[in-house]
Formats: C-alpha cells, structure tokens, sequence
C-alpha cells in the first residue's frame, strides 16, 4: 500500500518536473530565434487536469486578461466586459452571453447600419434540416438567427452553395474553421460539448436505426 | 514496523504537495474575453504594440454584418493588412473611427494596448483551444520595385 502510494506520488513529481522543464525550455528556445514563427497560446487544452489553476473568474478586465499590456495606460480606460454584460442573459459558454436571446428580448440594439440607427434588418425565417448520418441528433440551421446578425452575402454562395445537396458539411471542416466554422468556435457560439445540440436539435425519427459499419456487415456478431 | 509506514506516507505526502505547487507554477495561459482579436501584421515592426480588436464591445452597437459586409472586413484575423493609412482615408476601422461615429484615430494607444510580440490570433477559438496555430507574420511587398 505504502510502496504504491510512494511510487504515484514520484511519477507525479517526475512528470511535472518534466512538463515545466520542457515548458521553460521551449519558451527558452522562442526567445532564442531571430524571426520566430509565432505561436498563439493553447488557451484550454488540459483544463481537465485538475492539478493545473483553474480560470480565477471569468470576463476579466482588459489589464488582466493577457493580451492587453497593463503597462499601456489607455489598457486601463478600456470598458470592462463585466459592465458591458450587465443585465443581458447569461449562456454558459463564448463570453458567457447569450448574444441572439439578447436580441431578441431587446435588451440590445445592434445598428444594421453604420450611421443609421433606425436601419432594420432583413429578417428571413426559414429553416433548413441537414439529415446527419451518425447517431446524433440531425441539424436544424435558423436563418433567422443569423439573417438578425448577417447579409445573404456574407454565406451565400462563398460559403454555402444556396442549393440542396450542394454543401458537403463536416464536424472535422467546423473544427478546423471552415463552413459553419468561419464564425462558430471564433465568435458565435463556441463548438464544444455543451453546444453540441444547439445544432444537433432535430430527433431522429422513431424507427431510425445507426447504420451498421462496413466492417460489422462484412464480419456479423455471431 | 508501523514508523516505517508513516515515514514512508509522510514522505509521499511531502512529495504529492511538491508536485501539486509546482503544478501551480505552471504559467497560466491568457483569458481574455471570447473572440478578442490581437491584429500584428506590422504594428510591432513599427514599434507600436500590437492591435487588440474586442468583438464583444462592437457587437452590442453593432451587427455583423456593418464591418463583414459594408466595410470589406475578412473573416479571418489579420486577412485585411490594414495600415493606419488606410484607416485615416477611411477604410476598414476608419469608417467609424473618425470623430464622428466614434472617437477618432489620435487615440493610438486604445486599440495598440496588446502586449508586445503577440502573434496575429483570434483569441479562445476552437482551434486555438486545441492547438497552438502558428502564423507566419505577413509578408510586405516591396513597392520601390
């Protein structure tokens, strides 16, 4: 019992030793090179560790958040995201804010036009269904979500063909920032597990059976 | 016998706590807002700090759709290669800033607040969550030619 608790704890000691020496060496090695191919920090990668610091609080103000220079006095008169958020509906996830709810209950009034503020959007409501092929729920696209916020031609035909069967769609393009990807996972709502079925939203049908794999076809359970 | 076991879980325990504030030492990453956006094409080049776009500020008074589709604005950060010459002729960031519908272009140090030799990146987006991007600064084409 003893032994084993003793040699946990040395592995742990071990490979944290390891990850911050490799950490400073590699911080080390940036600094070194003369035109640096810049990284940007992984800003959540291994939150499930519960050893690392867990985020003190969330929208912090500019001079803490590490981008703004605290040294640069204009940081410091910059409005705070706190005080902005005041009053507007809180989501889990992004900045916290449920940014089209906050539309919709009026608590704020985005310009449609840049010198205009009486300009109204184009509102079109119509949903499209994309049938998924895995288990998960099917996808439901709201265009009047999006036609609250965008222009037909912010999508349409550069990102999406307005055709059906036209849009080859993929988890993998979205993580990558492509298709839905372009704006989700960067300013509207993140791509993460608690959003997955903001998409995903449409049940499949009762008698909706997974396809069995290729490999199960060919080789059946016995 | 039974000293010997609490040696020995003494001295794990010491380990364990070792570990877990070196852990703590651990440099924290940013937390910045949601979709902040640190633009540095040529700003640290110039001597200036870098660019710090909050998006969150702009979409409360602002659609999307005003920068994305009516001033030209990419969606991709950095994609513009904006110049202060250009935002003084009144593109891109200078269609607002300009002293009428916003403060104007004399308050450098709003928007250059970033801290010194930040890449060009869109802060918390999921490929950043995943991976570190790495961006190659832009390459400025040489007009004397």
């Amino acid at each position: 019992m003893n032994q084993k608790t003793k040699a946990i704890s040395l592995t742990c000691a071990v490979m944290m030793a390891a990850f911050m020496w490799n950490t400073q060496s590699h911080a080390a090695e940036v600094g070194e090179k003369e035109s640096p191919l810049m990284l940007a920090e992984v800003s959540s990668v291994n939150t499930f560790n519960v050893n690392l610091k867990k985020p003190k609080s969330r929208n912090l103000p500019p001079a803490e958040d590490g981008i703004h220079d605290p040294e640069n006095e204009a940081t410091h008169s910059l409005q705070h995201p706190l005080d902005a958020y005041k009053g507007l509906p809180p989501s889990d996830f992004g900045n916290y804010v449920d940014w089209v709810k906050a539309i919709d209950e009026g608590k704020i009034r985005p310009r449609w036009d840049r010198a205009d503020p009486n300009s109204e959007p184009f509102v079109m409501d119509l949903d499209i269904v994309r049938p998924v092929k895995a288990s998960v729920p099917d996808v439901v696209f709201p265009h009047r979500q999006h036609t609250e916020w965008l222009l037909c031609s912010n999508c349409h035909p550069a990102v999406f063909v307005p055709q059906r069967l036209a849009n080859q769609i993929s988890m993998s393009a979205i993580l990558l920032g492509q298709k839905c990807g372009l704006c989700h996972g960067k300013v509207s709502f993140p791509v993460e597990t608690k959003t997955c079925r903001k998409c995903h939203s449409k049940p499949k049908p009762a008698d909706w059976e997974p396809p069995l794999s290729e490999a199960t076809l060919k080789n059946p359970w016995k | 016998m039974s000293s010997k076991i609490k040696r020995n879980v003494l001295k794990s325990m010491i380990i364990g706590v070792l570990a877990y504030m070196g852990a703590l030492g651990v440099p924290q990453t940013a937390q910045a807002e949601y979709a902040d956006v640190v633009i540095n094409n040529y700003a640290d080049a110039a001597g200036m700090r870098p660019a710090v776009f909050p998006h969150w500020f702009h979409r409360i008074r602002f659609r999307c759709k005003v920068c994305h589709a009516d001033l030209g604005f990419a969606f991709k950060a950095g994609g513009n290669k904006i110049t202060m010459a250009k935002i003084i002729d009144g593109k891109f960031c200078g269609a607002c800033h300009n002293g009428e519908i916003s403060w104007s272009v004399e308050n450098c140090a709003m928007c250059h607040s970033g801290v010194p030799g930040q890449p060009t990146h869109f802060h918390g987006s999921t490929v950043q969550r995943l991976i570190a991007p790495a961006y190659k600064p832009l390459q400025v084409k040489d007009t004397t030619k």
